[in-house]
């Protein structure tokens, strides 16, 4: 119809028909956490994995309190504890194949080292030290990232680099409530649905970030829920069954896998420890609250399956726990060494070539720190 | 230390135009070369520098990306993660800051914090400084906030050549640059030849301008152009200022990045009386 038609018609072109780009009802997460133990469908869960599982959160519970015991002998700088996150953490390194990669936050070091990392590498920046401690292509694990969210957009870059040149490359990626608040959440979130990047997101919604409720973080029905206005499905889960967890992650991850994109998982757990060692939680929340969470407690919900059905008996606790204080007894001894440092490392790794500024420093350094080991010497030499 | 003699003039080409045929020479050369940006593919970029690169190369290698800086940058470290050497392109000055955690916290410390494991050979390109006559947030002279950081190379271009040798070195160079594009020279016209264009030797390296014996200038990107016109500009009668004096016969260096700043070459080129600047709109 040309202008001059439609003027006479004194009518203008109705606009296109407004459509919704997405069909929102398949990505809204259930209306409760999605749990398996304690309900009918936990019968069908997998007896070996179930064992797996168990073994791994008592291992885990194990590493949190050996972890946070090195901080008050001073050989961790500070340790965010994820004692009753348990299975979250561990679910989400099951969750993983070999080639894909874990994008976790300075919380999840359990998952890194469920990963089968080290502990000693995984600690190293709660140590204090300048760098991440291991190879993260080696391990497909990026570093611990502590900017709250920054490490969400980096797990999108990632698995859309992977997807785009062909490879099975998954992207799982860490945060914490809090950190949904954060700005790169959000952008994570929306260019990972854009480019229907193959990444999952876990959210640990342990109640509180440092002393902050969820309800002054956010006025939306859960989490979960974030994920329809990004055109990707939420999930909702118990965060402290681990049944359920690994089902709901392991899910996601084929999904992403198999060209579905991205989802958002929301773990409904509980932060049974102060924020770190350096925190006071009674200073904001109450000791009954706590409580409340201890019969809600991980390692306990699977151990009341496991015995249900027979698969629990004292040898396999035995183990468990041997297993878990072997790990815990050869941590402490190899934390209670002091690390070689070279300080001469502090120049070496900024640029991939030293520019000569750098140069400079290193030389600076180097000359006092030989004319103070010479006054060392010396002054040895006196006493002697 | 470079002394840059006149080339055999060819073709007058602009400054934006050397910058797009870099990228272009870039993503050709080497797959791993990824440009990402708003605005970069149909429209190539509001300046024009990608024009063309989405159609070449396709969409999956120049990329309109949702509008969000610190998503664009944080997404560019998980594909220089993989092995990809991305060009963000930032689409002003002021518009680059949401990035800048992405840039301070780990772009810049990333192959440090990994012991050169994971090096992020990430190019940020921001069209930079005044002097277009643009509105607030479009003209500002941001270099300094970059250059407080260590583990970033920062580098701007003076002329048509430098803008094509620089880019293209600052995409192959394994650390990341912010590469700062003066607004007031995308227009400026070069004799420039397109078919044997030359790269930079590494980035960080002063260049000589201009030579004399009085006095030196140093400065780098937009205000070269500045500097040597007033270089250049006729001596008054003796005496009557030092500064005109100084500037008859001054030696113009350029700083091509001011970081890493490359002090031995502006030193062994420094006269007796130097003077040192640039220009900065906000
Ligand atoms: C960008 C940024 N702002 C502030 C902080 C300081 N900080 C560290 S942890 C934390 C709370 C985070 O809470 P949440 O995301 O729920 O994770 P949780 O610690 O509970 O695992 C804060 C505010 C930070 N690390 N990064
Ligand atoms: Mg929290």
């Amino acid at each position: 119809m040309t202008v001059m038609e439609q003027r006479g018609a004194y009518r203008p072109a109705p606009p296109p028909a407004w459509q919704p780009r997405t069909d929102p009802a398949p990505l809204l997460p259930d209306a409760e956490p999605y749990r398996v133990l304690g309900t009918e469908t936990a019968g069908k869960a997998d007896p070996g994995l179930l064992r797996r599982l168990y073994a791994e959160l008592v291992r885990g519970r194990r590493y949190n309190t050996q972890a946070t015991a090195l901080t008050k002998q001073g050989r961790l700088a500070v340790y965010p504890s994820s004692t009753g996150q348990e299975a979250c953490e561990v679910a989400a390194a099951l969750a993983l194949k070999e080639r894909d990669w874990l994008f976790p936050s300075y919380r999840d070091t359990l998952a890194v080292v469920a990963r089968g990392l080290d502990p000693v590498s995984a600690l190293t920046l709660l140590r204090g030290d300048w760098h991440t401690g291991y190879d993260p292509r080696e391990h497909r694990i990026a570093p611990l990232c502590t900017p709250l969210a920054t490490q969400l957009p980096h797990a999108v870059g990632l698995a859309h680099a992977a997807r785009l040149k062909g490879d099975d490359v998954v992207a799982l990626a860490m945060v914490g409530d809090g950190g949904t608040s954060e700005g790169d959440f959000h952008e994570a979130l929306n260019f990972a649905a854009v480019w229907q990047a193959p990444v999952v997101f876990l959210v640990q919604n342990n109640g509180f970030a440092i002393s902050v409720p969820l309800a002054k973080q956010t006025a939306a029905p859960s989490l979960a829920h974030k994920a329809v206005g990004y055109g990707m499905p939420g999930r909702l889960v118990d965060g402290n069954d681990a049944v359920a967890m690994h089902e709901v992650l392991s899910e996601a991850v084929a999904r992403a896998r198999e060209g579905g994109g991205p989802t958002l998982v929301e773990a409904v757990t509980y932060r049974m420890e102060a924020h770190t060692n350096a925190d006071d939680a009674t200073r904001y929340r109450p000791d009954a609250e706590v409580d409340a969470w201890r019969d809600h407690d991980p390692i306990l919900l699977l151990e009341r399956e496991l015995t249900e059905r027979g698969l629990l008996d004292d040898d396999i606790r035995r183990q468990a726990a041997e297993d878990a204080e072997t790990m815990a007894a050869d941590l402490r001894e190899r934390m209670n060494q002091d690390p070689l440092l070279d300080p001469m490392d502090l120049f070496t790794h900024v640029y991939t070539e030293q520019t000569s500024q750098l140069r400079e420093q290193a030389a600076q350094l180097r000359a006092e720190l030989e004319v103070a080991s010479e006054e060392a010497d010396a002054s040895e030499g006196r006493t002697r | 230390m470079t002394t840059v003699a006149a080339k055999p003039a060819t073709k007058p080409a602009t400054m934006a135009q050397a910058l797009g045929r870099a990228l272009r020479d870039s993503m050709a050369e080497d797959p791993s070369v990824h440009v990402l940006g708003e605005d970069v593919g149909a429209l190539g970029g509001v300046f024009r520098v990608t024009d063309g690169l989405a159609r070449e190369f396709g969409e999956d290698r120049c990329t309109d990306t949702p509008l969000a800086e610190a998503g664009i940058l944080g997404t560019a470290v998980g594909m220089a993660m993989y092995g990809l050497r991305p060009v963000v392109e930032m689409q002003f000055d002021a518009f680059a800051y949401p990035a800048f955690e992405q840039l301070i916290s780990h772009v810049a410390r990333m192959r440090n914090r990994t012991k050169g494991a994971m090096p992020m050979p990430i190019t940020v390109r921001v069209p930079y400084g005044g002097g277009i006559g643009g509105v607030e947030h479009h003209s500002d002279s941001s270099e300094a906030y970059y250059m407080a950081t260590p583990g970033l190379h920062v580098v701007t271009p003076a002329t048509v050549a430098d803008a094509y040798g620089l880019l293209r070195a600052s995409i192959a160079s394994d650390d990341p640059v912010v590469f700062l594009e003066p607004k007031r020279l995308y227009w400026s016209k070069a004799d420039w030849n397109p078919d044997a264009p030359q790269s930079v030797e590494p980035i960080g390296r002063a260049v000589v301008r201009r030579s004399g014996r009085s006095a030196t200038l140093i400065t780098y990107g937009p205000s070269v152009p500045v500097c040597l016109e007033a270089a250049a500009a006729p001596a008054p009668r003796a005496g009557t200022s030092k500064w005109s004096t100084c500037a008859r016969w001054c030696l113009s260096t350029t700083r091509r990045s001011p970081r890493p700043y490359d002090a031995r070459g502006v030193r062994s080129s420094c006269t007796s009386r130097v003077a040192s600047g640039a220009r900065a709109e906000r």
